[in-house]
């Protein structure tokens, strides 16, 4: 219900807000036209007609399931980005994965053992992460690793593969090497704040009474730091990942425009750039749909890992 | 170790052997900009209607420079003065194996402006044309008045099947089903955003293009397009960026092809209102808009260093504009020159006008539209400033620009006083710039759409006119070069400079530069 609400409010907001910044029709149209013809343009594309009527005929629509058609491509705008929606999930999902993979761990050694070499490094490195723009470290990615050393490619999606009836660049080897790069330049962050909330529970949580009661029950480290410690430090790491999950789908806009990856945050600043308002609209109002999805996801892994935590207690 | 080392070297011999022969017969051309349909009537943009010459072809070429070469058509004169009858190639086949006849052109004369939900058609070229078919191999054109510029309106869309064009929706253009064409390359796959793959059609009636299988890739972010060629991983690129140019130069496993382009980037003055919105005394009060005086708008061309922006903004990548399009091009006037930089006698100009002190103004352009717009804009208002011309610069994204800049003020007038723009010729010739910019603004009769000064001569006026009803060429171009004469002189736009086009390519091959600005993947050729 207040999700309804939320989505309904957005699309007001995106559609007004968008509705007034210049005007589509000087993007469309060849400049050789003449005046009929711009007329005729901004008839067939429903323009010439008060915004607000514009709004009742799109929420119309949209109620139907329809979020308007794309002028520059003349196809259903939810179409277009469910169809470049693959392409940006897999970057997501990999980046996620990285994040996760690289971020817990060395989070938990800088933690535990915080005073040393190893553990500075990391530290340090994981705040050039968060401080380095993503389109310098984009572009530097490519030249060293495209340009000079000639590992990867440049740009582009590669090879597609099928696995358990999912398409994706994934399943083949020429894929990976072209996600490598954008992959890693969308977590690099991720990693860093995997790093640092990792770390900063891990700290919090040696020094209290159940860590030192299970080593004191005679518990081998590795189950201590496993299953007690971990299962209590990765509540606020899931919360962070989950959304920034949304934000790697929603706005990897960035990435996807320097390594050419033909994902959806490419279509959303192509769009922008062109005034393809209804595209525009469609996908600020299915990402708001994504991120309360998140959420209840989000809400869910709590209910798993802390007893204390279950959805019927929510409520109340 | 010695075995480890053998088998090494046969993976590489294999390697070796299995990807040159490949790499030899197949390019990847990086674009600047993404095509958004297969659909060659769907949208009439230059990024469509580049991709649409590999699969289709028109009845008329242009060819690099724009001069109109035999396409489907293998002739074309008037027979009357509002009949135009153009002689089909025989033998021409469908990428189906049908034959190609009259009855395709009658055909996509109908479709080319009528696709659904396409955001422009072709219907400015089309309109007030009828074709209508005598036999299988002739088709006349017929205007309702006379009409000199039929065959280069008709150089301008593609010709389709008729078999697959009556159920075709664009959609099945994209999937390939309805995507057969007579031109030199057959669809092979559309991956949005992602690629564009042809393969050769290997039954082409015209010269066979170099590559067995063409891959276009858009790279829309400059700094990575360039990436790409310098990694090895595309084989040509669109739109080099002016700053990299020099850099290039010095790869030595790349080579440049440049050439200059149909487009002229220009200064627009307010000549209508009496009161510009812009232009303000230097105590910031209403004037007399000083534009409207000859005299002032002389003084802003010759103020301006059309040398230095040339080599300092755009790195020596373009070239000094005099008129409306570089030499070459049909219905340019032999007597206009660049006007020289003189900034005295600029100064006393303004002194005669009665503005020995100057005024204040405001130049508006766009940020993202032409090669370094927001830097020439810079560059002009110091320039003007040095003078005593107090000029401010504002510009921004095209997306708002042009609405404001074409219907911003009250009454959907233009909104600003004095703009940077740029005007690319479609036709390839002078009276496609004189009838859009020069042209007194004439809604009911489609002239001056793009008169953002508001400049009006009636001499001028029935000059260009007269020269779209004159079939006879050589009394055409008389005409043109007369009225752009008149109107440069008379300061109705301030020519800049012509912009030049710079493709990046592997050493060893070549790109025919062309005026339209395509990319086309027949112009590279091994060097």
């Amino acid at each position: 219900m207040q999700s309804a609400v939320v989505v309904f409010v957005m699309s007001v907001i995106v559609f007004f807000g968008v509705n007034v910044v210049g005007d589509p029709i000087d993007m469309l149209i060849n400049p050789e036209a003449d005046q009929e013809d711009i007329e005729i343009a901004i008839r067939a594309l429903g323009l010439d007609k008060p915004i607000g009527e514009q709004y009742l005929f799109f929420l119309k629509n949209a109620l139907a399931g329809n979020l308007g058609r794309s002028f520059i491509f003349g196809e259903p705008a939810l179409q277009l980005i469910l169809q470049r929606m693959p392409a940006t999930m897999e970057l997501a999902f990999a980046a996620l994965i990285m994040a996760v993979v690289l971020g817990i761990p060395l989070g938990l050694y800088a933690g535990l053992k915080p005073e040393s070499l190893f553990a500075r490094t990391t530290m340090s490195v994981s705040i050039l992460g968060f401080s380095l723009p993503t389109f310098w470290v984009g572009l530097m990615m490519i030249m060293v690793f495209a340009v000079i050393l000639g590992w990867l490619p440049s740009t582009g999606r590669g090879e597609l593969g099928t696995f358990m009836g999912m398409t994706s660049s994934l399943f083949t080897l020429d894929g990976l090497l072209h996600m490598l790069m954008p992959a890693l330049n969308l977590a690099l962050l991720k990693i860093s704040l995997v790093i640092r909330l990792t770390r900063a529970g891990t700290r919090e949580a040696v020094l209290q009474d159940y860590i030192k009661f299970a080593y004191a029950k005679g518990l081998k480290q590795s189950r201590v730091i496993f299953v007690h410690l971990l299962k209590n430090i990765l509540i606020p790491v899931i919360t962070v990942l989950g959304l920034e999950f949304g934000n790697l789908i929603a706005f990897s806009v960035v990435t996807e425009t320097i390594f050419a990856w033909p994902g959806m945050g490419k279509l959303l600043i192509d769009s922008i750039q062109q005034l393809d308002r209804p595209v525009i609209v469609a996908y600020l109002i299915l990402i708001v749909l994504i991120f309360v999805a998140l959420n209840l996801i989000v809400d869910i892994a709590y209910s798993i890992l802390d007893p204390r935590v279950r959805l019927g207690d929510r409520k109340a | 170790m010695h075995r480890v080392r053998m088998v090494f070297a046969a993976v590489v011999a294999v390697l070796l052997t299995s990807t040159t022969p490949i790499l030899a017969k197949s390019a990847t051309i990086a674009l600047a900009s993404e095509p958004t349909s297969i659909d060659p009537h769907f949208h009439n943009l230059s990024p469509n209607n580049a991709l649409a010459r590999h699969i289709f072809d028109r009845l008329v070429h242009p060819d690099s420079n724009q001069k109109l070469t035999p396409g489907l058509a293998v002739s074309w004169k008037p027979v009357d003065s509002t009949t135009w009858e153009f002689k089909l190639r025989k033998g021409v086949k469908w990428h189906d194996g049908s034959p190609f006849t009259a009855d395709d052109v009658v055909f996509t004369f109908g479709r080319a402006v009528s696709v659904p939900n396409s955001p422009s058609g072709f219907g400015t070229y089309i309109k007030g044309k009828t074709a209508v078919k005598i036999d299988d191999h002739t088709v006349h054109i017929k205007t309702a008045k006379p009409y000199p510029l039929v065959p280069n309106d008709i150089s301008t869309f593609s010709i389709i099947s008729k078999k697959h064009g009556e159920s075709g929706k664009t959609a099945d253009y994209n999937s390939g089903k309805a995507a057969i064409g007579t031109g030199p390359y057959k669809y092979k796959q559309y991956v949005p955003g992602d690629r564009f793959v042809f393969v050769r059609n290997e039954s082409y009636w015209g010269d066979k293009p170099q590559w067995d299988e063409l891959t276009f890739k858009p790279i829309k972010s400059s700094p990575s397009r360039v990436a790409a060629m310098l990694a090895g991983d595309v084989d040509m690129i669109a739109q080099v960026p002016t700053i990299d140019i020099e850099r290039l130069k010095k790869e030595p496993k790349l080579s440049l092809s440049q050439g200059v382009s149909n487009r002229v980037i220009y200064l627009h003055l307010d000549h209508d209102r009496d009161n510009s919105p812009f232009v303000k005394a230097n105590d910031g009060s209403d004037i007399k808009n000083p534009l409207k005086d000859l005299r002032v708008r002389k003084a802003i061309s010759m103020a301006i260093n059309r040398d230095a922006i040339v080599e300092r903004v755009m790195e020596g990548v373009a070239i000094k504009a005099g008129q409306l399009l570089p030499a070459g091009f049909f219905g340019i006037s032999s007597k206009l020159k660049p006007v020289s930089y003189d900034p005295a006698g600029a100064k006393k100009l303004l002194a005669e006008a009665g503005l020995k002190d100057g005024f204040k103004l405001t130049i508006h352009g766009p940020n993202d539209r032409y090669i370094n717009d927001a830097k020439i804009a810079e560059a002009i208002a110091q320039m003007l400033t040095r003078i005593g011309i107090k000029t401010e610069v504002v510009t921004m994204p095209r997306s708002v620009y042009f609405k404001r800049a074409s219907r911003g003020g009250p009454n959907k007038t233009p909104e600003f006083s004095f703009i940077l723009v740029g005007w690319g010729a479609g036709s390839g010739e002078a009276s496609s710039p004189l009838k859009s910019l020069i042209h007194t603004y004439d809604k009911s009769h489609g002239f001056g759409a793009s008169n953002r000064g508001r400049y009006s001569n009636t001499a001028v006026d029935k000059l260009i006119e007269d020269a779209l009803a004159t079939v006879d060429d050589a009394k055409r171009q008389d005409m043109l070069a007369k009225a752009t004469e008149i109107a440069i002189n008379d300061g109705a736009i301030i020519p800049l400079h012509y912009q030049v086009n710079t493709w990046a390519t592997r050493k060893g091959l070549k790109y025919d530069a062309r005026t339209d600005e395509y990319t086309l993947g027949m112009g590279l050729v091994s060097e």
